[in-house]
Parts: structure tokens; C-alpha cells; sequence
């Protein structure tokens, strides 16, 4: 039997006043993160960019795809963590404007593993890699996207057209992209 | 004896009869003893944590179980629609903290006790706080809250050449409820499973795929997502995040999320649903409640006395249909982020003259550690500080210059810890300094 305590004991008074920011260990999303961020293998084509290297919580990945549509392209993701990693997953958005059907305008990325299918087993190089895969599979399925979805499905050679107009920089239908060639 | 005394005897005599003699359920190694009434009602001080829907009855419990020394935290004010099942408030206590109506009511309800309040966050407080306890018991409805605490207590443990002090232990009781399911768990921090051990247990957020959201709903909450997700952010009405609390907001995303469901023929878009999902509100039932908050309880009073042998370790209940209860234990995690992380003591003989380069030599050369390219993080004041990581470009270009820092200069104390990581081992390595010549003042 674990003897916790003996009946005299009296445990160390402690001090009541609120004293904030007195932790003297990582929160454990952090230590999660830190593990992550070390254990992170990047393809090729990918890079990250952290603003400010002591917060491992917000940075940035950079894809530039080497084959498919997408190629001779550069696109920004934004990452975000949260207190809650990895329960939660982290708030990832698209800040290059891109025609692709799995992506909106407003930078929502429609990727299973960032909502309905993240676990906790899962890392930051598992979003890596689902990312630079919708880029070299768009998925017309499930678009977010709806016309640029159905040029896909209906039109290859078009759809192959539009991408390139749209990372040039120009309109494609009523939307005009900027222009985000490598 | 005094008349008082004589009251008093009566007055527990229900636990006399527990604690002053063996029993066919007590522990083997149980002794029966007078000084254990006195040891709970004068020295055991207990922490409870959120004074909500498990709180109240909590507090309750533990003070009519002889609990005297007990303190309550919470960062909640009182609400309407907690009065149907957090029965120590009022109509009027509306707009008060919860933490002090609670220990207000039970001070002048439960003759003796001592309740006292705490209207904080449980992050306002540090290690002093959380020491003076011998045990902790949880009513939160927050992973992340959770986390925190169990996070604290692994870090009041105390090693002495790799073994844990038993000493440092401060148990923690975990109870959570959802609707008409509910769970119980004992944790002893550092020799069972602790929060993060388990952490794949929790049931994920409701969330919909964001295609479907976007094209093919079929569920009022597909609208009300739909809404919340990319109507807001798009034309953001108030030029400021969603405040679920805010009735111009719910009524906002209430009538956008009527328009969407009409345009696809759903039905079943009401206010109370929108609150629901915006709010992430699971209806609470007060009987789970009252079963769950009894469960831990009686474990707080098992750990307290040695009286009988606690839960091994976790109790799930369900009375959707009839009742379902078992018991399991969970088990620890050896590469756990939380608990796994014993501190290494590494003994620095001049940390004004060792410079950080030296120090990861170390790790690389040694034959103990043998690393490839470690990455160093510590915390300092509060705040992560990423001291050198090789494998991520912009971060080693920013970090570069501490290579050459002494661990003064870095800001590193004698007892600092620093996390090392390297792809040589799957678990994180942390490191305690202890400069041996400690006459240099921090």
C-alpha cells in the first residue's frame, strides 16, 4: 500500500496570493508541439517559416509543388495551436488565393484530417502531407470550391488552364487571383 | 466528556464506525484508529475544483463526510440556467461567483466547516498554492483546464536519484460527466495514468466535414456550422469573433442559418439549437451528477483514511438505458509528454564559462546520451524560449547566436530544465542544471 501522508503531517502552507506567470514548466500542448516541430520531415518542397522562434504555436508552411497542376506554384498555409493540442487539431488556413476545389477564398482548407478525422496520435507532419497532396490530388468529391470542381470533373484541360491563369495572376470566372508563381 | 464532544461523537459516529474498526472491506493493511476522524477533520485539506454541476455536489459531499480544511475554485459567475441542478445557489445569487456563494452557503449550512473561495482561474495560481494540499478533486467540464492541473501536480513530484518521493504525491480525482454518461478516475501522479496518458480517450469535438457543410447539407447543424464557420468570418455583422454568450449573436446566426436550411429543405433550425452548437452545450443531468460527485467523494475519503482500497483507477457510468457501470485500470504511458519526463540531473561545473555549443557536444558526445542534432527549449520566466533547434531553417538561423552564450547569459538558473529532443529516441529528455560551484547569484 502507497502511504501518501501520515495523519500528523501537516502539508506546506501555501501562499494564496494570485501570482500569474510564475510556471515554471511547459503546458503540455507545448511539449507536444516542441516534439513535433523537432520531429518535423519535410519533402522537398515544403518549408516552414517561424516568425518568432521561441513560439513553436504559430508559423508558417510553405508548399511549392513539383509535379501536377499546382507545379511551379507557391502557396502559404498559416498554422495555429492551441491550447489543446493534440486533442484538438490546429487552425490551419490558406493565405495564397488559389482555384482549387478543395480551398475557398476565405483560405478554408476542406482536408478530413484537420476536422472530422484528426486524432491525437496524429502530427503535424501527418497535415504536411495531407496538404501537399491535395495539390497534386484535388479532390472534386468533396469541393469546397464547387465551380472550379466541376471544370475538374468535366474538363481537365481546362481546369489545367484555369490554374494556370489563376497562379499568374488574373481572373478566372468572376474572381481575380493574385499571382503566386514561384 | 464534554457535552460538545459528546454531540460531535454522535454527530459522525457513522464514520466511527468506519475508521475505528476493521471491517470485510477494509484494506488489509488498514489500522484502525481515532486520529484518523481528527486527521480528516482537522489536518486533510482538499482542493476542489469547479464549483459547477459536479462542484456543488462535491463540496457538499465532502463536507458532510467530515471534510473541515476545504477550498474551492472557480473562475465561473452564476448563471439562470444553472439553478435547476447547482443547488447551493439562489435566483439572486445571479451574476456572483460561484466559487464564493458556494463556500458562503456551505459555511453556514455544515456546522464546523471551513470553505474557502477562490474566484480566479486555476492558471492564476502557481505551485505554492497547489502544494498545501493533500488531495485534488476535479469537477471540470474542460480538457484543456484539465490538463493544467494534472500538468501542475506531475511537476510538485519529487525525484531523488530517479526515485519518487512519495511524499511529493498529491492525488488527484478526476470526474467528468456528458448527459447521462459520466466516468471517475483516481490519479496518482507519477505512478498511474495521469490525464495525458489518456488522452485519446476523450471523445472528439463534434465537427462536419467542411465540404458538406459548404454543399450538401442535410442536418439543421450543417446551417448553423455553415453560418458559424464561413458566413461569419465573411461578413463578420459586428467586426469581432463569435461571443456565444451575446443574444445579438445567436439571433444574427439563428436567422442566417433559417435562410441556409430553407434554401436545402431542412427543417429543425431553432434558437435553442443554435445556442447548443455555437456554445458546444451538452444538456446536463443532475443525477449523473449526483452519482459521479458521490463516486469521487468516497474516493476522496478512501485516500484521505487508508480505510479501503481505492478505485484501480477509472469508473465509467452510463444509465442511458438501465445502468451500466464498470471499472478498468488505464494504464501508464511510458513515452507519456506529461508524466514520462523525469528530470536528469546534469551537474555544470562554471555556467558562466559553458556556453550552449558545449552543452550539446555533451548530448552528441557522451556516451549516455549519444544524440544526433538535439533541439534545446526551456522556459524561462513564464514564457517557452527555443534555445536551438537545427532542423527547422528559420529557427536555427535565429538561434544560431545562442550557440555561443554562456548559460548565464541565456538566462539559465540552477535548477533550470531544459527539454531536449533528437531523433535518436522517441521520448523528450528533460534536464535539470545543477551548477556545482552554486556561489554565482541569479
Amino acid at each position: 500500500m502507497i502511504k501518501l501522508f501520515s495523519l500528523k503531517q501537516q502539508k506546506k502552507d501555501g501562499e494564496s496570493s494570485p501570482k500569474a506567470n510564475n510556471q515554471k514548466k511547459a503546458s503540455a500542448a507545448q511539449l507536444r508541439i516542441t516534439k513535433d516541430i523537432n520531429e518535423l520531415n519535410l519533402p522537398k518542397t515544403c518549408n516552414t517559416e517561424f516568425p518568432d522562434p521561441d513560439d513553436l504555436l504559430t508559423f508558417k508552411l510553405i508548399i511549392c509543388p513539383d509535379e501536377g497542376f499546382y507545379r511551379t506554384g507557391r502557396f502559404v498555409f498559416s498554422f495555429k495551436v492551441g491550447p489543446n493540442y493534440p486533442h484538438e487539431p490546429p487552425k490551419v488556413k490558406c493565405e495564397t488565393q488559389v482555384y482549387h476545389p478543395n480551398i475557398d477564398q476565405q483560405g478554408n482548407v476542406c482536408l478530413n484530417i484537420l476536422r472530422e478525422d484528426w486524432k491525437p496520435v496524429l502530427t503535424i507532419n501527418s497535415i504536411v502531407y495531407g496538404l501537399q497532396y491535395l495539390f497534386l490530388e484535388p479532390n472534386p468529391e468533396d469541393p469546397l470550391n464547387k465551380e472550379a470542381a466541376e471544370v475538374l470533373t468535366t474538363n481537365r484541360r481546362l481546369f489545367e488552364q484555369n490554374v494556370q491563369k489563376a497562379m499568374r495572376g488574373g481572373y478566372v470566372g468572376g474572381t481575380y487571383f493574385d499571382r503566386c508563381l514561384k | 466528556m464534554s457535552e460538545n464532544q459528546e454531540v460531535s461523537q454522535n454527530r459522525w459516529g457513522h464514520l466511527r464506525k468506519v475508521l475505528e474498526r476493521p471491517g470485510p472491506f477494509s484494506h488489509p493493511e488498514f489500522e484502525p484508529s481515532s486520529d484518523i476522524l481528527d486527521f480528516i477533520m482537522s489536518t486533510c485539506k482538499v482542493l476542489v475544483i469547479g464549483a459547477g454541476g459536479l462542484g456543488c455536489e462535491l463540496i457538499k459531499d465532502l463536507a458532510l463526510m467530515g471534510f473541515k480544511q476545504l477550498h474551492v475554485i472557480d473562475m465561473d459567475i452564476i448563471e439562470l440556467s444553472n439553478l435547476n441542478r447547482q443547488f447551493l445557489f439562489r435566483h439572486k445569487d445571479i451574476g456572483l461567483s460561484k466559487a464564493e456563494v458556494a463556500a458562503a452557503f456551505i459555511n453556514k449550512k455544515v456546522k464546523g466547516c471551513q470553505v474557502t473561495p477562490h474566484y480566479c482561474k486555476i492558471q492564476d495560481y502557481d505551485e505554492t498554492f497547489y502544494k498545501q494540499f493533500h488531495i485534488v478533486v476535479c469537477g471540470l467540464d474542460s480538457i484543456v483546464a484539465r490538463r493544467w492541473i494534472n500538468g501542475m501536480l506531475i511537476s510538485l513530484l519529487n525525484y531523488e536519484d530517479n526515485a519518487l518521493d512519495q511524499t511529493s504525491i498529491i492525488p488527484m480525482i478526476d470526474g467528468g460527466t456528458e448527459g447521462f454518461k459520466g466516468h471517475a478516475r483516481v490519479i496518482l501522479p507519477g505512478i498511474s495514468a495521469c490525464i495525458d496518458c489518456t488522452l485519446d480517450l476523450y471523445p472528439p469535438q463534434v465537427t462536419y466535414p467542411l465540404c458538406t457543410i459548404a454543399n450538401t447539407p442535410r442536418l439543421p447543424e450543417h446551417c448553423i456550422e455553415y453560418v458559424k464557420i464561413i458566413q461569419w468570418p465573411k461578413e463578420n455583422p459586428w467586426g469581432i469573433a463569435i461571443d456565444g454568450d451575446d443574444p445579438q449573436h445567436i439571433t444574427w446566426i439563428y436567422e442566417k442559418s433559417l435562410e441556409r436550411a430553407l434554401q436545402f429543405n431542412i427543417t429543425g433550425v431553432t434558437y435553442r439549437l443554435v445556442q447548443g452548437v455555437v456554445k458546444n452545450i451538452i444538456p446536463a443531468v443532475a443525477s449523473t451528477n449526483a452519482v459521479i460527485a458521490a463516486v469521487c467523494a468516497t474516493e476522496v475519503f478512501k485516500l484521505a483514511t487508508s480505510c479501503c482500497v481505492p478505485l484501480n483507477n477509472y469508473l465509467v457510468f452510463n444509465d442511458v438505458d438501465g445502468i451500466y457501470t464498470y471499472t478498468f485500470e488505464s494504464e501508464k504511458k511510458d513515452n507519456c509528454l506529461a508524466c514520462s519526463l523525469i528530470p536528469q540531473n546534469l551537474p555544470v561545473e562554471d555556467p558562466s564559462k559553458m556556453k550552449l555549443k558545449d552543452l550539446i557536444e555533451l548530448f552528441c558526445e557522451s556516451t549516455s546520451y549519444q544524440m544526433k542534432s538535439p533541439g534545446l527549449t526551456t522556459y524561462i520566466n513564464g514564457k517557452n524560449k527555443t534555445l536551438y533547434i537545427s532542423t527547422i531553417k528559420s529557427i536555427e538561423e535565429r538561434t544560431r547566436e545562442n550557440l555561443t552564450k554562456s548559460l548565464i547569459e541565456l538566462g539559465l538558473q540552477n535548477g533550470s530544465e531544459i527539454l531536449v529532443t533528437d531523433l535518436t529516441s522517441p521520448n523528450t529528455l528533460t534536464v535539470r542544471l545543477k551548477f556545482v560551484n552554486n556561489h554565482i547569484e541569479t
